[in-house]
Parts: C-alpha cells; sequence; structure tokens
C-alpha cells in the first residue's frame, strides 16, 4: 500500500537516510525498531512531507507522494501523530481534534462520527473536552495526539514513539487501543524503541540502525532473533 | 604550481592599482563637482563599514547607524564653531563621544533578541534625530549649523601650510580616513575577533556553546561600527561645514544600507563600492530626488532576495564557481564525518517550514 | 477636571486607533514571525483608498472603508506573496531589509502619485454630542465603537471559526500545524490580508480626525511595534492592552508636555521598558 523505494534523506552532508527500501501492507500493524538517531523519525518525516527527500520515491498504492506539501500528504490519507506529540497546547482538547479534521472540516457529519470514534477509544477526553490540552497529563496528552490523528480518518497512520515517558501501565493501555485502532482496519507504522511491547501487537518489523534497515522480517522472527534480543530487548 | 601565490600577486597588484589611481584623482579628474561626489563617497563609505561591522560580519541589523553619524558631525560642529575648538582636537573628540554613546545604546539594546534589537536600534536613531531637531540651544534645531570652520591649516616644514578650504587637500584627508578604515577593518576581520564575530552572525546559539561571550562581541562590534560613524560625521562636518537634522534622520540609515547591500555586505570591498555606485548614480538622476525610493525600494528587495552579498559577493561567487570548474572532479565518497554545525543549521532551518 | 475627561475620551479614541493597527502587526509579526516593517505604509495607502473613494468618488463613508479594506487585503497578499514568502528561509534581517524596501517604495510612489501636501479628510460625523458633560464629536465615538466591534468580529473569527484557528494553531506549534494538514501558505496569506484589511479600516476611522500624507505611515509602524512589544509579541489581549495604554498615556501626556514631544512618548516608554525586561512586558516566549 504504502512503498519506500531507496529513499535517501539528508542534512547537509550527513545522510540520515540511506537508500531505504521499505513496504507496508493494506491492514497490517508495522513496526520500525531501532535506537535513537537510527533514522525512524527522519523516515515518518518524510512520509508525511516535512522534510524532503534527496533521493528514492514513497508512493501510496502506485501513485507518488514524495514531494508533496504535509498538507496534500494529509489530504492523501495518511496521518502523524510525532514524536513530541506536537498538540496546540493552550487550545482546547476538543479544539485540538476538531483542527485534526481540518482536512475534512466540509464533512460535519464525518468530523461528528470521527470525534465519538475517538472519545470511545478515550472516554476520558470526553470528560476533559474543555480543557487545554497542555494541562493534561502525558499519557492523556499522548491519547490527544493519537485521537487528533485519527481524526483525519487515516488510512495510513503513522506513530512516532507514542510510549516515550509514560509510565509502563499508561503503555500497556496504548498499545491494546493502538491494536484496536489496527483491528478496525486502520494501517499502522509504528516508530518504536520499546520493542518488547510494540513487537506483541505487530504484524510486521523493521529495524533500523544508522539511516539503513538492517533486518525485516514478522514480528515473531523479529522477537526471537538473538541479536535483537540483546540490542533491543536485553533479555 | 600554486594558485594562490599567484592570485595573492596579482591581488596586491590590483591593490596597488587602485591606490595610485585614488592618490592621482584630483589630477585626473578636472570637476571640481566630480572630485565633489567622490570625496562624499568615500565620506559614506566609511560610515558604510562601520555598519557593515555590525550588519555584515556580526549579523546584527543595527538602524540607530545615522544616529551616530549625527553624534559624530554635530559634535565637530559645535566644538569647532561654537566652543572654537581645533578641528584637529574636535574630530578625535567626536569618534570618542560617537563610541560612548554606542557603549551606552549597546549595553542596553545589545541584550535584546535580533528583532527587538532593531526596533530599538530604530527608536534610538529617532530619538538622536529628534533630540537634533529638537534640542534649539545646542544643535540650532532645524535652523542648522551654519559655517562650521573647515580643518584648521596644517603648517608644512618648508613654510607654508596645507589649507583645507582647498578641495584637494579636503580629498587627501577623507582618503587618508578611508584608508586608515579599510585597513582596520582589514586587520579586525582576518583576526580572531572578527572570526568571532562571523561565528555570531552564522549561529548565536553555536557560538555560546563554544565559549564565545556573545553580547560582550556583539558590544565591540556595535561601538567600533559607532566609531566609525562618527569619524564620518565628523568630516562630513568639516567638509560640508553645514548641519541639517536631516543627516541624522533614520533615512540616512536606510541609504547607507541600500548602499551596503548593493556594495556586497560581509566583503571587504563592499562597502566602498556600494557608495561609490549608488552615490554616483543618485549624484546623476538628482532631478529624481523623491523618486528615487520608487526605483531604489523594489531594488532593495531583489537585492536582498537575489544578491544578499551585493556585487562583491556576487563577484566572489563567480569567482569560485570558475575555480572549482577548472578543479579535477574528486570522486564522491562516502558522505565525511558531519560537522556539527552543518547538522544543527540545517536541521533547524528545516524545522521552520 | 473636564479637561482629562476629554483626553480620556482622546486617549481611547487614538487607542482605537492604534488598537487596529497593533493588532494587524501582532498577528503577521508576533504569530508569524515576519517583520513586516512596511504594515505602517499599508494603513497609509489605505488612507487613500478611503479618501479618494469618498472625494473622488463620492461613496458613503462606510462603504468606502468596506472597499478599502478589501483593496488592502488584496495589497497584503501580494506584499506577502512577493516580498516576504520568498524570503522565509533567509535570516530574518533579510526580511526586515526588504520590508524596509516595500516601506520606501510605497512611500516614494504615494508622494510621486498624490503629493506630499497634507489632505483633509472631509468629517462625515462632525456632529458635537455631549456625553457626562464632555463635548466631542461624533466622530470619536465611531471610532471608538467601530474599532470594538471590528476586534470583536476578529476574536469571533479566530476563536470559533475553524479556518480563523489555523492562526493561532500555526503560531502554537508549527508542526503540528502541518501534520493536520494546514497549509501554511494559506495561513500566510490570509494573516496578512487581515491584518492590511484591518489597518485600512483603523486609516479610515482615522482620516477624518487627522491629516493624510505619505510619510504618516512611518510614526504609525513604529508605536505600533512599540505596543506589541509591550504587550507581549503575538499576544492579542496585549495588542489591545497596550494600544489603548499608549493612546492614553499620548493623550494625558500632551496636557502636561509641548505637542511636538508627544510622540517621544512612544520610544522613550520603549527603551525603558526594555531596558528594564528585555522579553517585553507581557512575554510568553523570550523571542
Amino acid at each position: 500500500m504504502l512503498e519506500l523505494e531507496n529513499l535517501s534523506v539528508s542534512f547537509g552532508s550527513f545522510m540520515a537516510l540511506r537508500s531505504v527500501s521499505m513496504e507496508v501492507r493494506q491492514g497490517e500493524l508495522l513496526v520500525l525498531l531501532g535506537a535513537n538517531g537510527a533514522g525512524k523519525t527522519t523516515l515518518l518525516k518524510t512520509i508525511s512531507g516535512l522534510l524532503r527527500p534527496s533521493g528514492g520515491v514513497i508512493t501510496l498504492q502506485g501513485k507518488k507522494i514524495s514531494g508533496l506539501s504535509p498538507s496534500q500528504i494529509v489530504r492523501h490519507g495518511i496521518s502523524q501523530c510525532a514524536e513530541g506529540r506536537r498538540l496546540f497546547a493552550q487550545m482546547s482538547v476538543y479544539k485540538n481534534l476538531l483542527l485534526g479534521a481540518y482536512t475534512c472540516r466540509k464533512d460535519k457529519k464525518g468530523v461528528e462520527k470521527s470525534l465519538a470514534y475517538v472519545y470511545s477509544l478515550y472516554p476520558i477526553l470526553k470528560e476533559k473536552e474543555n480543557d487545554p490540552a497542555g494541562s493534561l497529563s502525558g499519557g492523556q496528552q499522548q491519547m490527544v495526539a493519537i485521537g487528533r490523528a485519527l481524526m483525519a480518518r487515516p488510512g495510513v497512520l503513522l506513530l512516532d514513539e507514542p510510549s516515550m515517558g509514560l509510565a509502563p501501565l499508561v503503555v500497556q493501555q496504548m498499545f491494546d487501543t493502538i491494536e484496536a485502532i489496527n483491528r478496525e482496519g486502520t494501517t499502522i507504522l509504528l516508530a518504536e524503541q520499546n520493542a518488547y511491547t510494540a513487537l506483541k501487537i505487530a504484524h510486521r518489523a523493521y529495524v533500523m540502525e544508522s539511516g539503513a534497515v538492517v533486518m525485516s522480517g514478522s514480528s515473531q522472527d523479529i522477537a526471537g532473533n538473538e541479536q535483537i534480543r540483546q540490542a533491543y530487548i536485553g533479555a | 604550481m600554486t594558485p594562490s601565490i599567484n592570485s595573492l600577486r596579482s591581488g596586491k597588484a590590483i591593490y596597488l592599482a587602485l591606490g595610485l589611481l585614488a592618490l592621482a584623482l584630483p589630477y585626473i579628474i578636472t570637476s571640481k563637482y566630480l572630485l565633489h561626489v567622490v570625496i562624499m563617497c568615500y565620506m559614506y563609505a566609511i560610515a558604510i563599514y562601520g555598519l557593515n561591522l555590525i550588519l555584515g560580519y556580526t549579523g546584527q541589523l543595527s538602524l540607530a547607524h545615522a544616529g551616530f553619524y549625527g553624534i559624530g558631525a554635530y559634535t565637530v560642529g559645535i566644538l569647532t564653531l561654537k566652543l572654537h575648538w581645533s578641528f584637529w582636537l574636535a574630530l578625535p573628540a567626536a569618534c570618542i563621544l560617537a563610541s560612548l554613546a554606542g557603549i551606552l545604546v549597546g549595553l542596553i539594546s545589545l541584550r535584546l533578541k535580533s528583532h527587538y534589537f532593531t526596533i530599538f536600534s530604530l527608536c534610538v536613531g529617532l530619538i538622536l534625530f529628534l533630540t537634533i531637531e529638537h534640542w534649539d540651544s545646542l544643535t540650532e534645531g532645524v535652523r542648522g549649523l551654519i559655517g562650521v570652520p573647515p580643518p584648521n591649516p596644517i603648517p608644512l616644514p618648508g613654510g607654508g601650510s596645507i589649507v583645507f578650504t582647498d578641495l584637494n587637500a579636503q580629498y587627501y584627508l577623507v582618503l587618508l580616513c578611508l584608508v586608515f578604515t579599510i585597513f582596520v577593518m582589514n586587520r579586525i576581520i582576518n583576526s580572531m575577533v572578527g572570526r568571532t564575530f562571523m561565528a555570531i552572525r552564522n549561529s548565536e546559539e553555536l557560538a555560546s556553546t563554544i565559549g564565545i561571550n556573545v553580547f560582550t562581541s556583539k558590544l565591540l562590534s556595535f561601538v567600533i561600527s559607532a566609531f566609525f560613524a562618527g569619524l564620518a560625521g565628523a568630516l562630513f562636518a568639516g567638509y560640508i561645514r553645514f548641519l541639517g537634522p536631516p543627516m541624522s534622520h533614520p533615512n540616512m540609515t536606510f541609504e547607507f544600507l541600500l548602499m551596503l547591500l548593493i556594495g556586497g555586505q560581509g566583503t571587504l570591498a563592499g562597502p566602498l563600492v556600494g557608495a561609490l555606485l549608488v552615490n554616483t548614480v543618485t549624484e546623476s538622476l538628482q532631478f529624481m530626488q523623491s523618486y528615487r525610493y520608487v526605483v531604489f525600494g523594489p531594488f532593495l528587495i531583489l537585492v536582498v532576495m537575489f544578491f544578499p552579498r551585493g556585487i562583491t559577493g556576487g563577484y566572489y561567487s563567480l569567482k569560485n564557481r570558475i575555480r572549482l570548474k577548472k578543479q579535477p572532479r574528486a570522486a564522491h565518497k562516502e558522505a565525511p564525518p558531519v560537522l556539527a554545525a552543518d547538522h544543527a543549521k540545517t536541521k533547524s532551518e528545516e524545522l521552520r517550514g | 477636571m473636564e479637561l482629562y475627561f476629554q483626553q480620556l475620551l482622546n486617549g481611547l479614541t487614538l487607542g482605537s486607533i492604534y488598537c487596529l493597527v497593533a493588532l494587524g502587526l501582532t498577528l503577521i509579526y508576533g504569530i508569524m514571525h515576519i517583520p513586516n516593517f512596511a504594515h505602517g505604509h499599508l494603513y497609509m495607502v489605505g488612507a487613500y483608498c478611503v479618501l479618494f473613494l469618498c472625494t473622488l468618488y463620492g461613496l458613503n463613508y462606510w462603504m468606502a472603508i468596506l472597499i478599502s479594506m478589501v483593496i488592502l487585503a488584496v495589497i497584503g497578499i501580494i506584499m506577502e506573496r512577493l516580498v516576504f514568502h520568498p524570503l522565509r528561509d533567509s535570516p530574518p534581517t533579510n526580511s526586515f531589509i526588504a520590508a524596509v524596501g516595500a516601506l520606501l517604495f510605497l512611500e516614494a510612489g504615494a508622494t510621486v502619485l498624490w503629493g506630499a501636501d497634507y489632505r483633509r479628510m472631509p468629517e462625515v460625523f462632525d456632529k458635537v454630542v455631549n456625553i457626562f458633560g464632555i463635548m466631542a464629536t461624533q466622530q470619536r465615538l465611531v471610532v471608538i465603537f467601530s474599532a470594538l466591534a471590528l476586534m470583536g468580529a476578529l476574536y469571533l473569527f479566530m476563536k470559533k471559526t475553524l479556518i480563523g484557528s489555523t492562526i493561532e494553531a500555526m503560531s502554537q506549534d508549527r508542526e503540528g500545524a502541518f501534520l493536520v494538514g494546514i497549509d501554511a501558505n494559506m495561513v500566510s496569506m490570509m494573516t496578512f490580508g487581515v491584518a492590511s484589511a484591518l489597518a485600512a479600516a483603523a486609516a479610515g476611522l482615522a482620516g477624518p480626525l487627522f491629516l493624510v500624507f505619505p510619510s504618516m505611515g512611518g510614526l504609525l509602524i513604529i508605536k505600533a511595534f512599540v505596543i506589541i512589544v509591550l504587550g507581549g509579541m503575538g499576544s492579542i489581549p496585549g495588542a489591545v492592552a497596550g494600544a489603548y495604554i499608549l493612546g492614553l498615556a499620548e493623550s494625558l501626556g500632551a496636557t502636561v508636555f509641548p505637542a511636538e514631544y508627544k510622540d517621544l512618548v512612544a520610544f522613550i516608554l520603549l527603551v525603558i521598558i526594555l531596558s528594564i525586561r528585555p522579553t517585553g512586558l507581557f512575554a510568553k516566549e523570550g523571542r
């Protein structure tokens, strides 16, 4: 569904992504593993149009989308919940979610439905509807961020380290919801350092190091791999 | 073998030739008016060298420049006309006063972030202008100072003296100061201090992390720029011998800015090139006085957009491109280890969307 | 005593005009981070627009203002596209310099086209009314209430409409705005359009009270900057507060100091405040 072919991204003379090729299949939950600086965030940002590739192509269902502006990417059905959440901190939770549906704002009924869906996933957000997004706890902010990304009714949802800085119990709930979202039919590309929990809910995984893909396979294979276990799971 | 030695030699030869031309100019040009224009160009260039230091090399847009120019001019005017000082004492006094003003203004304003600093500097420039315009007892306000005496004659060893009512004498005086200015600028730019300024221009954050005291450096740059503005103003007073408030108005700063940008900010030749070019064109288009900016305004925008390094900068990039074409192509190897500065700068450029 | 109430009314009138200009500037500069130094000259063009629409084309005062707002919105958007958009990735000093270029062009253009003489806009609401014992021309009341109405409209637009919210969203988290599909170009153009329209309205309202001439924008822009620095860059309530404070300070100051020094109030205020608090009075972030 979403294909990356020999994608390269450079900052000046620094190659952040080296000829990365990847495939995200329809309906799957794909995990992108890698330590800090491996290039996961760069990859997701490039898909979302925030960064320009210096080489290679990104295609969505056969159509080239690399080089499009961020707002166009969202309109094509790819939505990202970015690293650090990037919420509109002084705006209410409700407004944040509403702005998430900015690209489909004309369809009022659809927006209502999306909102209802998000509230069903994260009931606490309904309670905190009118509170400024910045006043919520870390875990709740993450819910807003994911919810906001869902409001655009994406075919592909990109999640960049949603578990970062969250307490273990919250992390588990978070991943349960992510799994639920995937089961409803949304294709998910999840970038995570938290390999153990991520691999449990994923179908397939790619492992990145220094801007390149070093391994790929089903989540069981990756989880069972000795090197991966030592490097990322520490078992 | 070493192209650099040849270019150095040819560089020095060009400077020598230009220097000789400048020395001989009064005897080559017969028109007094033309010589006057050149003198004005030199004078403006001195002030613009100051602006070049704070803007072109240190990256701070100061719009108070004409204020210091005015301080220099009026100091000489008041000291020589009203207090009957010798010009040769008034000149250094003017430079010192302008520098002191620079210290005062700099101490307050350079703590501000760049945008605030520019606005603040404009306000300061405006306040200085308004002060000159309204402090009648000191500056004669809108009437201006009329009949400022020229520099006092310098007695020569063999009898006779250099009299500054002579145009040629004025020319050489201003030329001498210009050469001094360029010499000082050259030394500053090629020193550690100059590199510090440029580091700040590139990124204040990075400069501070490598141990540079950003505030002190900015202050030094600012004070030096004020010094040269004051010097130019002082020379103006002794030459034109009539001072009016408009010379210290922010519009004068905009003129300096225009000349600097067209000439090439951040280069050594830029201020002189810009002053010569723009002022000559302006003078020849005298009839277009108030309409000038209809052309110059968009011109400024185009220059800053497409030729941010001005004529001189453009010349250097052209030379560079020709030089690179002549060199054999190096094989494209693995990416070299990244310079933290490079990475950080472009990363933030990216995030600015 | 009456004199002070008179000056109070004048201060509110002046403050209202400053407010509309400062609001536009805080949108462009505080939120979009574009130093449009030529904003005051857009105000000047707006004044001439209203002047000509009223005198040459004999339009009704309100129509003239409305049409001028539209014209200025277009001019503002053109300026954004031609001057500031291409410079968005350059160092901010370049944008500042370009704005100076635009300012010089507008002022010279106005001088060429319309001459440098001071012009008078015909006073429409020149009946004098009596409020609480103060005599005031209707125009002053018109200015104050129109400004309030425009402020209210702006508030509704920015808080209650989704499109208007994109401006604030962009300023709160730029990347977040991109991620929800907000187009930076649209926001830029919209902000410039709104700000320029506000400037035109301010000019139209102020016209009958003050004179119209090509360099009228110069002082105003500096005062507008003073206001947003006082009130905090990007803060709309701050801009409103700062505008009225300055208006009142200038008005009340006029009773104490001679008239020529009235303009100095703004600058001296700026110098004092920034000397004590380099980040401005109500700074949200240390920009």
